[in-house]
């Protein structure tokens, strides 16, 4: 049987063997393996069977712990098992491995390599994670590419099942892990042919059962322990040939063959890199170019079996030419002699030099070195550095390759422009937004050209940091022969830009070849075009004599009904341009990856997208460069000359896409950044922002509390301040008798950091009487308001702030005088978290630290380059750290532990100084009423006195007192995360930290759905929803997080809803800060991922309160001391049905398209669930605690 | 008695036919209205802004946000297949069939001569014994004329009319200049029936909010009189069959109906407000009316107060208003 050609990533290459081999996989989502556990869930749920002929059962776990404990359970019973993790997660099964490799337990864990949270979290490739499981007993088996992935990943589960040995089969995360390329599917006629029965028989008859009982897992002493770890020797040794004959047979089935080392290049070789993963590639190229063009006699070893190490297989591989040889790791151990790899290749070879066991007559030179973490280009220049470097009399070792080392000089150099490139390979760059379709687009056109020509084809996509507005870069690469490229194209010869702005953001020609295309959706006419490139583009036009293409695609776009979508248009135009296939053919493959890709989504979709297609083609043109670049339009300066070094040398870098030029010495030694650097990263994404109209303002301040973006700002002022404002500053008196006579008012938006979401212009309140559908703020072009708001917006930033301890901080109005110190983070527009994160800082955020949980608040809150927790001029602000996803309540409760003990040593140290400082002073600062601003302004100011009478005392008591005085004023902290944290990984820390009484404040920013790695369910997903891991709809209600909190009785529970109370989200904020004790917060964030419109955010969160589905309510234990029922219900009984709230929502008015009758079914369990759950808030609301006091003080 | 009467060809055991609306949407409904007596019921509408709408709302939402960040480039599952409205409709249409025995008579809703018309085809292939094509359109854009809004009408229902063949009937709303010319269009272009008329759920405002606001108001038994006077003036002037709906409470209304030339009355807000089990009543009233009044067949009364056939025409025209006017000040 003919196998199929197909164009797929990494994931799914690993993903279709291991679905097929199993029968159950347990899993937990991280990036980059989610794809691998999403894909057998769709697989599962659509019934597709494994090799045996049943449907693998696909489980998401709380935690990768969780996953590796099912996994492990899984196995013992008797089933084939397996699961897909990455990074932190594969930490987290570290202790299963020791025993599922302990017991002989046949398995393999698909990893895409990741690096680890060290001084920064990176999602991206490495192998740091998989080496910290090399000591498990686990057998590691690394793939290069994808169609290794999908060929390892199945002699990897037939040596397992043979060898006894469970497998870690890993490939390069993102890079191979997303990389799509053309590879042959294995049919399952081979993966069948490939799995000996009889280990599967085997493996199955030692199962536990009661019907053959046996106990396993005993508990081991002094006596026998050691015997027993000793006892699987022989298992280990026998495992590498078993690798191997499972490679010999998988040849003998596909043709493909493999070694466990696998030897490349000259046969007699002097110089040789030993490496493993993608890199392998890159430097397969590099031998081949330096081999055959410059006649070195180099070679690579691809390192396939790295546990169990054979020394036997690795000399096998090795020429007897070999003098120098350099081992690659991708990976950093810290301390260590050398990397992992290296430290294996010089055991195995002087080993067995000193025994006499090689080839060798004399002992080869081995040097370790370190390339490519966290997905750093691995390029042909770099390994032929390497290459270079050994042929040095003295070679560096333990050098890094792909950076520039200036502190302790480990880094070898390379010549940027050397390139293995040829032109027999087409290369195309296209850069576009997230929004604009570009990525989809581009997977669509790999895919035809892999699966409709001869071609080989390679796509590669990069997105920057932010979720909203973000930038993506395609890389696509085709031609007849196999493409090794894992590295970015470096030069293409086609160039996309789908958003014209792009070009001041970035050098978009940078990379193209003398005589490219370049192709340009424009917003204007052809003949406009030219005129209005800036200056520098042009010139690169003309210079490298470039043949310019332009489309309106956004006009094209809009009249075919494609919206903001400009990827099928843009599409069109690659295929009609490049001639990859001809014309005619070219539309009819385009049409029918139309119907495939949107088909099932109806007729009408369709439709748009034939018509967009035609419409294209009658709209490209061909523009006419001219002999010199005539273009007064400058690309202005990336950030402000305002802004500090370390953002204009380094940060800004970052921005740029060059960040792979900051060296060594400019990086913060220990993960450490300014705070506030968002501020000098105007993105200007917004299409339109809002305007006041202060005619019809009520002063309401609704708007700065909603806004995601701390984009749009009040502030009330003295009127005298008035004098230098800029002629279209916008100001009108200040409504209230809280203000001081002459006070005026201003709503000012910040252009360039507003995403346009609409939030503000939907929450406002104010109407126009003349006309309605105007209100206090309406949405208007921003480019024609930019440079004028841009100078008001400054003007606003630098008069005085409301003074804190005047603002009424209970109310909408007052709290949103205060500065927000969470400012134009990277989130989504129009995210329903980052409101709530922005007023912690408002009400609390100058004596605020914060335990952030992973995910999408520890990204918008902590991604690189810049970040959003900010400061106020006094230099205070929030102290903000990530640890893990896993461990949140728990880290911050360090926070709180670390700062009670120093507050307490602070005052035994006054008190030990009273002479000192004065009996008065040291009683007013023990005594302190810190329950309001004032208060805490006064302790501050006690505190300032404090420092000024021991700040000349040179004893030590003094001395440390100085260090910490400040924690004499009260400080608040933290505990934020999603529900993937709360009510899954983090739950077991977050009850301990809720039963440990301490004082935290836990808020919960709910989405019922794991956000930031793209909609997989949770425990807080609720009935009837659609999540990934939930396709036909989630049959079980949402965990009551806040009922499970209010049990304890000693908890301040609060669950709000900003845009169903917001006065409530206020209060319930405040009383969880003031509470002694631990307090919890769990806020209804209405996100992306429940397929809304984002700008209707706040009327979704209406919805569900107003249905029953999301209760306000406030559990407070200090109301016990008064008697009082702590429960307090803040919203009024269900008054919609549920589904009018629901079905107003893709998550899961989808269920009603894709599984109608379940749909019907969950409908009815959901509305009796919210009913039921009301009836006992409300029972419990309703318990008279009067008596009990008098029970108590009696 | 023979209360049968012949509907664009389909001979119905009694006038009464449930219009389009939610009654129709679960099977066992339909079934109930069946048992209550119903000659045949009219299935609630599929909107053509349903079928163009759905389709991209769809695709928007469930690929909004995607492929835009690494960690997150997609945000839900991706099922198969998708049971679209218009698919659930035509199951819909093929269970009604299997479980009721009356003629089920399709709807669809719209304007445009689009796409969306090719689901004619497909209500006919899912078993609809004929099909209701309800246009519906107000007239918003200065710069489209009347006749070019007619135009429209007669394009779209020929464009149906040529992919089905099924009976079709149009289900108009009275703001014609001519109406009578527009029907006779209509006639002329091959409708079965003409459906008098469709009521527009007029929005409302909400002070408070300052919002326009839907407002479902049911009929009153008043509105049945444009229909009842077009019937009756069209029943000479047309070929096709005549369903009178708007305003039909009772068994007195269908008379009127009947005796105006409908073939057909319709009710929908009596069913909505009283319950299915109207119909069984309002039959019964029919009949005792007949056998009171001595008519053995509703033919008998067919037309018998249209206007060609009462002696005062000038009722149905200017004149009759006239005569309301002076009635009303002498009240006065």
């Amino acid at each position: 049987m003919e196998r199929r050609k197909i164009t797929i990533d990494g994931n799914e290459a690993a993903a279709h063997v291991a679905y097929r081999v199993s029968e159950v996989v347990a899993i937990y989502p991280i990036t980059p393996s989610s794809p691998m556990g999403e894909l057998s869930d769709a697989w599962s749920s659509q019934k597709t069977k494994n090799i045996w002929g049943t449907v693998p059962s696909v489980t998401e776990m709380q935690s990768e712990g969780g996953a590796a404990g099912a996994v492990h359970g899984s196995l013992q019973s008797g089933a084939l098992t397996t699961t897909f993790t990455a990074s932190q997660g594969l930490l987290l099964m570290i202790p299963n491995m020791y025993k599922i490799a302990g017991e002989l337990t046949p398995a393999v864990f698909h990893v895409t390599a990741r690096s680890l949270a060290a001084q920064g979290l990176s999602i991206f490739g490495d192998h740091s994670d998989v080496m910290a499981t090399r000591q498990t007993g686990f057998g590691l088996l690394c793939s290069n590419s994808v169609q290794e992935v999908m060929d390892t990943a199945m002699i990897s589960h037939k040596a397992s099942l043979e060898s006894r040995i469970p497998f870690v089969h890993f490939f390069d995360g993102f890079r191979t892990s997303h990389e799509v390329m053309k590879i042959e599917e294995l049919t399952d006629a081979d993966v069948r042919s490939m799995i000996d029965e009889e280990s599967v028989k085997n493996f199955r008859a030692r199962a536990l059962t009661p019907d053959r009982p046996f106990i396993r897992g005993t508990a081991q002493n002094p006596d026998v322990y050691f015997q027993g770890r000793e006892t699987v020797n022989k298992f280990y040794d026998a495992c590498p040939d078993i690798v191997q004959n499972a490679m010999d047979k998988f040849a003998e089935v596909t043709g493909r063959k493999y070694n466990l080392f696998d030897y490349y290049g000259a046969p007699d070789a002097t110089r040789v890199i030993v490496l493993m993963g993608s890199g392998a590639e890159a430097a397969e190229e590099a031998v081949d170019y330096l081999t055959e063009k410059l006649g070195e006699k180099v070679a690579i070893v691809k390192v396939r079996l790295f546990r169990p190490f054979s020394t036997k297989h690795l000399l096998k591989a090795l020429p007897k030419s070999v003098e120098k040889i350099a081992v690659l790791d991708r990976t950093k151990e810290p301390g260590s002699i050398g990397e992992p790899l290296y430290m294996d290749v010089v055991t195995s070879i002087s080993e067995a030099f000193a025994n006499g066991e090689t080839q060798f007559d004399k002992m080869p030179k081995i040097f370790g070195g370190r390339y490519g973490l966290s997905s750093k280009e691995f390029t042909p220049s770099m390994v032929k550095a390497v290459f270079d470097n050994l042929k040095q009399d003295k070679p560096k070792n333990h050098f890094t390759i792909g950076i520039y080392d200036d502190v302790t000089f480990t880094s070898l150099d390379f010549d940027l422009d050397f390139t293995t490139e040829t032109e027999d390979v087409k290369r195309c760059l296209f850069y576009g937004l997230g929004a604009d379709g570009t990525v989809g687009a581009n997977k669509n056109s790999i895919k035809i050209i892999g699966e409709e020509t001869e071609n080989f084809a390679q796509g590669y996509f990069v997105y920057d940091s932010k979720k909203s507005g973000s930038t993506t870069v395609s890389h696509l690469r085709f031609g007849k022969k196999p493409i090794r490229s894992t590295y970015l194209i470096q030069k293409a010869q086609f160039v996309g830009c789908h958003q014209f702005n792009l070009l001041e953001k970035f050098d978009v020609l940078e990379n193209i070849i003398n005589g490219g295309t370049f192709l340009l959706n424009s917003p204007y006419h052809q003949e406009e075009v030219w005129e209005k490139l800036p200056k520098k583009v042009q010139q690169q036009i003309i210079d490298k004599k470039l043949e310019f293409y332009a489309i309106d695609g956004n006009t094209v776009a809009l009249n075919t009904g494609m919206g903001a979508r400009v990827n099928t248009i843009m599409q069109t135009c690659f295929f009609a341009i490049s001639g990859v296939l001809p014309k005619d053919e070219a539309i009819e493959q385009i049409k029918k990856s139309i119907k495939k890709t949107y088909g099932a989504k109806g007729d009408e979709v369709v439709r748009k997208n034939f018509e967009a297609v035609d419409q294209t083609l009658v709209n490209l043109f061909k523009i006419n460069v001219p002999e010199t670049a005539t273009s007064s339009i400058e690309i202005p300066p990336l950030v402000s000359d305002k802004a500090p070094d370390y953002v204009k040398d380094v940060l800004a870098k970052m921005m740029e896409g060059k960040g792979d030029f900051v060296p060594v010495s400019q990086m913060p030694i220990d993960g450490t950044f300014p705070s506030g650097t968002t501020k000098w990263e105007k993105r200007n994404i917004a299409l339109e922002i809002p305007v006041w109209d202060s005619e019809i303002c009520i002063q309401c301040n609704k708007c700065t509390m909603v806004c995601p973006h701390a984009a749009i700002r009040v502030k009330v002022y003295g009127k005298s301040e008035l004098e230098n404002a800029p002629a279209t500053f916008k100001w009108m008196e200040a409504k209230g008798r809280e203000f001081p006579e002459n006070s005026v008012y201003t709503i000012q938006v910040a252009a360039e950091d507003c995403t346009g979401c609409e939030l503000c212009f939907e929450v406002c309140p104010a109407k126009n009487k003349k006309e309605v559908r105007l209100k206090a703020l309406n949405m208007a072009p921003q480019i024609p308001l930019r440079e004028q708001e841009k100078a008001n917006y400054d003007f606003f930033l630098n008069l005085p702030e409301f003074d804190r301890t005047k603002a009424n901080l209970t109310t909408v109005k007052g709290s949103q005088l205060l500065e927000p110190l969470f400012e134009y983070s990277g989130a989504c527009s129009g995210c329903g978290e980052t409101p709530y994160v922005k007023l912690v800082s408002q009400l609390f955020g100058d004596r605020t630290i914060v335990a952030n949980a992973t995910g999408c608040s520890s990204i918008y809150g902590g991604n690189l380059p810049t970040t959003p927790w900010s400061l106020n001029k006094e230099g205070r602000g929030p102290a903000w750290s990530n640890s893990l996803f896993e461990d949140n309540a728990e880290f911050g409760m360090g926070m709180r532990l670390s700062i009670d003990k120093q507050t307490e040593f602070a005052k035994e140290l006054i008190v030990t100084l009273k002479n000192e400082i004065g009996e008065a002073l040291v009683d007013s600062l023990l005594t302190a009423d810190q329950t309001t601003e004032v208060g805490i302004y006064e302790q501050r100011v006690r505190v300032a006195d404090l420092k000024k009478k021991i700040g000349s005392l040179k004893t030590p008591d003094a001395e440390k007192l100085m260090e910490l005085a400040d924690y004499l004023v009260k400080k608040s902290v933290w505990i934020m995360g999603g529900d993937g944290w709360a009510y899954d990984i983090g739950y077991g820390g977050l009850d301990h930290v809720m039963a440990s009484g301490k004082n935290v404040n836990i808020l919960v920013l709910d989405t019922e759905v794991y956000s930031n790695t793209g909609g997989q369910m949770s425990k807080s997903t609720a009935f009837g929803a659609v999540a990934k891991f939930a396709a036909a709809g989630k049959t079980t209600g949402k965990k009551d997080l806040g009922m499970m909190a209010m049990i304890y009785g000693n908890v301040y529970v609060a669950k709000v809803a900003m845009g169903a109370n917001d006065a409530h989200t206020i209060k319930a904020f405040l009383e969880a800060e003031a509470y002694d004790g631990p307090s919890l917060i769990i806020a209804y964030s209405h996100c992306i991922a429940h397929g809304i419109n984002m700008a209707k955010g706040l009327e979704h969160q209406k919805l569900a309160v107003e249905s029953g589905h999301w209760p306000l309510f406030r559990y407070n234990p200090d109301n016990l001391l008064e008697g009082k029922n702590p429960l307090k219900l803040d919203s009024k009984e269900p008054k919609i049905k549920l589904q009018d709230y629901i079905y107003s929502e893709t998550r899961y008015k989808m269920l009603t398209k894709s599984h109608p009758e379940a749909a019907k079914e969950l409908l009815k369990l959901a509305q009796e669930d919210v009913l039921k759950r009301w009836k006992m808030y409300e029972q419990m609301a309703s318990f008279d605690f009067s008596d009990k006091k008098e029970e108590t003080t009696n | 008695m023979d209360l049968t009467t012949k509907y664009m060809g389909l001979q119905l055991k009694n006038p009464i036919v449930p219009s389009a609306s939610p009654l129709s949407q679960s099977v066992d409904s339909v079934k109930a209205m069946e048992n209550a007596g119903a000659a045949a019921v009219v299935v609630y509408s599929l909107f053509e802004e349903q079928i163009t709408h759905e389709s991209g709302e769809l695709d928007h939402y469930l690929s909004y946000g995607s492929e835009s960040y690494a960690e997150a480039t997609s945000y839900f599952p991706e099922p198969e297949q998708f049971h679209l409205t218009p698919y659930q409709y035509l199951d819909h249409i093929a269970d009604l069939k299997k479980a009721v025995k009356i003629p089920i008579i399709g709807s669809i809703n719209g304007v445009s001569n689009g796409g969306w018309v090719k689901y004619a085809k497909s209500i006919e292939d899912a078993g609809a014994d004929a099909l209701e094509l309800n246009l519906y359109y107000i007239a918003t854009n200065p710069n489209i004329t009347g006749s070019e809004i007619e135009n429209m009408y007669v394009d779209t229902l020929q464009a149906v009319k040529s992919n089905v063949k099924i009976p079709v009937s149009v289900k108009l709303s009275p703001f014609f200049t001519s109406m009578s010319n527009i029907a006779r269009r209509l006639d002329n272009a091959g409708a079965d029936s003409l459906v008098l008329f469709n009521r527009f759920y007029q929005p409302d405002f909400d002070l408070e909010k300052l919002e326009v606001v839907p407002n479902l108001v049911l009929s009153s038994n008043w509105e049945m009189r444009l229909p009842l006077r077009w019937i009756s003036i069209l029943y000479s002037n047309v070929k096709c069959s005549l369903a009178a709906t708007s305003g039909i409470h009772n068994h007195e209304d269908i008379i009127k109906v009947m005796m105006a030339g409908g073939d057909i009355a319709m009710v929908c807000s009596e069913l909505l407000k009283n319950g299915i089990p109207r119909i069984t009543e309002m039959l019964k009233g029919l009949e005792d009316w007949m056998r009171e009044n001595e008519y053995n067949s509703i033919d008998l009364m067919k037309g018998s107060m249209s206007q060609k056939s009462v002696a005062e025409p000038a009722a149905f025209e200017r004149a009759n208003y006239m005569k309301t006017l002076q009635s009303y000040k002498i009240l006065a």
